[in-house]
């Protein structure tokens, strides 16, 4: 390809993008930014500028945009720009309108015109432009008028043309379904395409497809079977490997689909079941690509009808993730787990370890992944531990998206799982208390739900206990400054229902408590409203129960100050409880009976009961009614009040009554409900009932799984009390895979991972705390008491572990599967491809191993390689490493790097001598990759450097890295 | 399915951007404040995925620059991660091993390439022999194609007349 280094812009351009790589502020940026659009404002409106120069303008607007500036002063240029006849500026064009528009610009219609001619042209590099430009720029409205072309480009000659057209039609497809809806079948036709980039391609809309309408496809499933085939056994050209796996990003496509396909369909899974286990069997897990595979495969078998075999497989490739050194890998290996263990929970204890330390990683995103497969994992054994661990995490976090996210899993398992009534109310405390602002409200309306509707009529006394305990731990943290709204109401709504149903609080300890909350919040309109319906119930309750009601000076001041209030919400409670006050004890217990708002209103919609009434009146010579239909606007509220000896009010201008809301009315709808007025409170939808009752009461563990939010109000009935899920296997079996090299009934491949990279992920904490495998006994049913820890001699004997390890090698050489992470030491280079120089001796990890290894010679380390995995946590990625070499280079872990001066710990592609596929058994032919026979290029470099200093563009030497060749 | 892709260098300097769905420029300039804060902050040997928002972003340091990439939730990370270096290895080969620099003065080019690698948030082409060709034919065949129009053209016009 050569060098293409040469620079073909102005002096002018050059030295801008060279004054914004040397600023050092965002404000100097733009400064610079500003100019330059003044000035291409000015240049570009000029008459008459040279095509060549314009060019030059429409890049430097990209440019301009690019930093986030507005450019749209020039957009009419680039569009003009496509217009040209000239390739290269249309190209260019092509370029600038993509990055400029979205599909609903004004600008698109001036374009269409232009693609619908280059569609046609017989230069097929313009016909790939316009292509590129429909994908981004053609929207609903403007698809029918490329529609026809694209059609017809599928099968045009040129593959890339092909390619491009099913990606355009793909793009057709998710912008408008209905639009291309009779032209699906041409990618089932393209499918069959001689070009296996045509065939790659076409997987993208198929994937879609397939994930809206999966029986529709099935009898594709042999098809996609055979191509993973093919593509397995490297029958597609060459140039289609990547990092020696042949075409691993159809094979990714391919396995994707097919998980889609085998979906609870045992037929189609079982011919699948060949080519996967292949698949595993066959890819390489040193290389990232491979174990970007390897992950896919474990998704396909976790998600296709079960088959043990490969399920085995997939946990085997789990361990060999989540105990690889890669935090890459882990978190694959974390969400692979997640995934398998939908159907096989038990694999879980087998990683108990390794689950706990990716969780105390401090890597955030490693443990946001583990929380998710706690998630997955909750049982009513172990929830306490898990949900407090989540509580800590969310206390710890700033973000607010996650912040709600976590908060909104532990309401969740809290409502599912919950162990007792005690711990349920004090975690949704909590919740409240830290991320109250952002937990939805439905679930405040749902926890005041659940302590009125407790656990049904069975329960009476459990019921009162829940209340209490609310009740009590609620007084303890009123206290508290700055509590969230939500959570204040929820507080306000149970002291009001529940204060003092237990008589263990006093009703004037508990209203002045209300009353103080209803001060601290004084901004707060909801928790004041919030607060006075609750005064407004306990005093309800006292009259009830005969006992006489003082009410406080600071309740009374707040009463009149509420009945003033400025909300008509606040005035019209405020009132409501001085009504209710005066009237008498029987009046009072109709309208507020106490512990009913769980019970259902029976509302006569025909107000029978004013029947007598209504005839008495029109005895009396009042007008009969006339029903709304046949007299709009007469139609009154008032009639619903009659009671009131209110005389019918004849016509009016009162087009719609307010309604006030009867006292009456209040305490028996459902508890969200208190307020009448909609705004100030939100009612739950009718739809949320329902919701709740849906929910199955058979909660499997893998259901837990389900994303969904919502609140199985069902499952804690059934759930607390009784621990319905015992842990899900017995704590034997854990105990084995536990144990580093004794012999294990699992498959032969076990035992050999067993013995090399259990060994060091256990000896790398062969002093676990025993913090940790507390832990490890709550989350995973009390496992790790039986579990032996490996001898912490492993630290000592490690040089000579090594030397066993040597010996066992033949062995590993049978074995399949083997875990080939590899490792190589580098000083921290510049580069990210290293080559040409051997660093080995440059290894200066701080890692203790690795000193240790530095002891043995490098062929024994060749032979241990599995515990330099172990030492290296220094080396910044795992994945780095790309594809093994010679058997012959195993004299030493090869790396080549290029010492310099850079700070930059890059990632490294160790070019290591790997185990050469030992696990295929059979000796691959070396296949040097292309990077290893190009050099560091540094005359390339200083070519690049000589050419800009002489264009006076000198980099500034605060960033010398510009010069640094990202792949070495 | 990506949703866009970023180049960053070390200090937060935007080298690329390319948006698969549709973004405002200012929710663009919020979206590259927040992942640069977030992904430059981020010591070497963490994983090279971030949560974000409902997506993931996969991100590869390569010397000073960060290649970042956003995708869906049911995407595979480590795909991803070669989908990157797959692209820096085009890049490397087109320019020869490349650096910073060309990037920062040949940007559109990258785009160029980046445009037959993915198209509309998808991998279009996973052989980078494929690819270079392209670029390739595209590089040279301008010059002809130029050639060939201007003279076209001519005879068009001349016949026209």
């Amino acid at each position: 390809m050569g060098s293409q280094g040469g620079f073909g812009q102005s002096k002018e351009f050059l030295d801008l993008i060279k004054s914004i790589g040397e600023t050092r502020s965002k404000a100097e940026e733009d400064r610079i930014v500003l100019h330059e659009i003044e000035t291409l404002k000015r240049r570009i409106s000029e008459p008459d500028i040279p095509k060549r120069k314009m060019k030059e303008y429409i890049i430097r607007l990209v440019y301009v945009e690019m930093l986030g500036h507005d450019a749209s002063f020039g957009y009419i240029h680039a569009v003009k720009m496509t217009h040209d006849d000239n390739l290269l500026l249309k190209r260019t064009g092509y370029l600038a309108v993509t990055l400029f528009l979205n599909e609903d610009h004004d600008l698109i219609i001036l374009i269409v015109n232009t693609i619908q001619k280059d569609l046609k042209s017989d230069n097929y590099l313009v016909v790939c432009a316009a292509l590129n430009a429909v994908c981004k720029l053609i929207n609903e409205e403007t698809i029918p008028a490329v529609l026809p072309q694209v059609v017809e480009l599928l099968d045009h000659t040129k593959e890339a043309v092909r390619k491009k057209a099913i990606m355009a039609l793909h793009r057709f497809y998710q912008k408008s379904p209905s639009s291309v809806s009779h032209l699906l079948s041409n990618f089932r036709k393209r499918l069959r395409d001689n070009d296996p980039g045509v065939m790659g391609a076409t997987l993208c809309p198929l994937f879609d497809l397939i994930t809206i309408d999966v029986n529709s496809y099935k009898d594709l499933v042999i098809s996609f079977v055979s191509i993973l085939k093919q593509v397995a056994e490297r029958r597609l050209p060459k140039s289609y490997d990547y990092h020696q796996i042949p075409a691993p990003f159809i094979q990714i496509r391919l396995l994707k689909i097919l998980g889609l396909l085998g979906i609870g369909d045992k037929q189609a899974s079982g011919s699948m079941y060949t080519v996967i286990g292949d698949i595993i069997k066959k890819c390489d897990s040193s290389s990232n690509i491979g174990n970007a595979v390897l992950y896919e495969s474990i998704c396909c078998v976790s998600s296709i009808y079960p088959n043990p075999k490969l399920l085995e497989a997939a946990a085997d490739l789990i361990s060999r993730f989540l105990k690889s050194d890669s935090h890459n890998l882990k978190y694959m290996g974390i969400d692979a787990l997640g995934q398998l263990i939908k159907i096989s929970p038990e694999i879980a204890e087998k990683h108990q370890l390794a689950v706990i330390d990716c969780l105390e990683d401090p890597d955030d995103t490693l443990k946001r992944k583990t929380f998710e497969l706690l998630y997955k994992m909750t049982m009513s054994s172990n929830v306490e531990v898990i949900v407090d661990r989540m509580i800590d995490y969310m206390i710890s976090i700033n973000d607010n998206h996650y912040k709600t996210y976590i908060a909104s899993r532990c309401v969740e398992l809290a409502e599912q799982f919950a162990p007792s009534n005690h711990w349920f109310i004090q975690t949704m405390n909590k919740v409240f208390e830290h991320a109250g602002d952002l937990v939805n409200v439905k679930v405040a309306h749902n926890l005041m739900r659940l302590i009125a509707e407790g656990f049904g009529e069975d329960a009476a006394a459990a019921d009162s206990l829940l209340r209490s305990s609310a009740v009590e731990s609620y007084l303890s943290i009123i206290g508290e400054p700055k509590l969230p709204s939500v959570f204040l109401q929820v507080i306000c709504w149970v002291l009001g229902e529940y204060g003092t149903a237990d008589g263990n609080y006093s009703a004037s300890y508990i209203t002045g408590k209300l009353c103080d909350v209803a001060e601290a919040y004084s901004n707060d309109e909801t928790v004041k409203a919030y607060a006075v319906t609750a005064l407004t119930k306990i005093y309800a309750f006292e009259i009830t129960a005969g006992r006489k009601v003082d009410m406080l000076s600071e309740c009374q001041s707040l009463v009149e100050e509420l009945s003033a209030s400025h909300s008509t919400d606040l005035q019209q409670r405020a009132y409501e409880l001085l009504a209710l006050t005066r009237l008498d004890v029987h009046a009072i217990e109709s309208i507020m009976p106490p512990d009913a708002s769980c019970e259902d209103i029976e509302i006569d919609k025909n107000l029978s009961f004013l029947n007598s009434y209504v005839q008495q009146s029109l005895e009396n010579g009042a007008q009969p009614y006339i029903p709304e239909n046949e007299l709009a606007g007469t139609w009154n509220i008032n009639n619903l009040r009659s009671q009131d000896q209110h005389e019918f009010s004849q016509h009016g201008l009162r087009f719609e009554a307010y309604e006030l809301p009867k006292p009456p009315v209040q305490p028996t709808v459902s508890p969200p409900s208190l307020s009448s007025s909609t705004e100030l409170v939100p009612v739950p939808e009718p739809s949320y009932l329902r919701e709740s009752h849906q929910v199955s009461s058979a909660t499997s563990v893998s259901d837990a799984g389900s994303s969904e939010l919502k609140l199985r109000l069902d499952g804690v009935q059934r759930k607390w009390g009784k621990l319905k899920y015992s842990s899900p296997s017995s704590s034997t079996s854990s105990s084995t895979s536990q144990k580093p090299v004794i012999g294990v009934t699992q498959a032969d491949v076990s035992s050999s991972v067993n013995s090399k990279p259990r060994d060091t992920y256990d000896s790398r904490k062969s002093h676990v705390d025993p913090e940790k495998q507390k832990l490890a006994a709550s989350l995973f049913g009390g496992s790790s008491k039986t579990e032996k820890r490996p001898s912490s001699s492993h630290k000592t004997a490690k040089a000579s572990g090594n030397a066993v390890d040597g010996s066992q090698e033949p062995k590993t050489a049978v074995v399949s599967n083997e875990v080939h992470v590899n490792k190589t030491y580098h000083e921290p280079p510049p580069d990210l491809l290293d080559l040409g120089e051997q660093t080995f001796s440059s290894s200066t990890s701080l890692d203790p191993f690795k000193q240790l290894e530095g002891l043995l010679d490098p062929s024994q380390v060749t032979s241990t390689r599995n515990h330099s995995v172990a030492a290296a946590t220094k080396a910044p990625d795992i994945m780095a490493i790309y594809a093994e070499t010679t058997s012959s280079a195993q004299t030493s872990s090869d790396g080549y790097s290029i010492p310099s001066s850079g700070d930059d710990m890059n990632l490294i592609f160790g070019f290591s001598n790997a185990t050469t596929n030992i696990s295929h058994g059979e000796t691959t032919t070396v296949t040097p990759l292309s990077q290893s026979i190009k050099g560091p290029n540094l005359k390339d470099a200083l070519q690049k450097d000589s050419m800009v200093r002489q264009m006076g563009v000198t980099p500034s030497t605060q960033n010398p890295n510009l010069f640094k060749d990202l792949l070495g | 399915m990506i949703q866009f892709v970023l180049l960053i260098s070390r200090q937060g300097k935007v080298r690329l951007t390319k948006w698969y769905s549709p973004y405002s420029q200012k929710e663009r300039t919020k979206v590259l404040r927040e992942l640069s804060g977030v992904i430059l902050s981020r010591v070497p040997k963490l994983c090279n995925f971030v949560e974000w928002r409902e997506y993931k972003v996969v991100y590869k340091r390569y010397a000073s620059l960060y290649f970042c990439m956003c995708i869906d939730q049911d995407d595979n990370e480590l795909e991803t991660l070669e989908i990157i270096h797959h692209y820096v290895e085009i890049l490397d080969r087109y320019f020869g091993s490349v650096c910073e620099l060309d990037l920062i003065f040949n940007f559109h080019k990258a785009y160029y390439i980046l445009d037959e690698l993915l198209i509309a948030g998808e991998l279009q082409e996973s052989s980078k022999k494929t690819v270079a060709r392209l670029i390739a034919a595209q590089d040279s065949l301008v010059e002809t194609a130029k050639e060939q129009a201007s003279s076209i053209s001519n005879i068009i016009a001349q016949a026209t007349k």
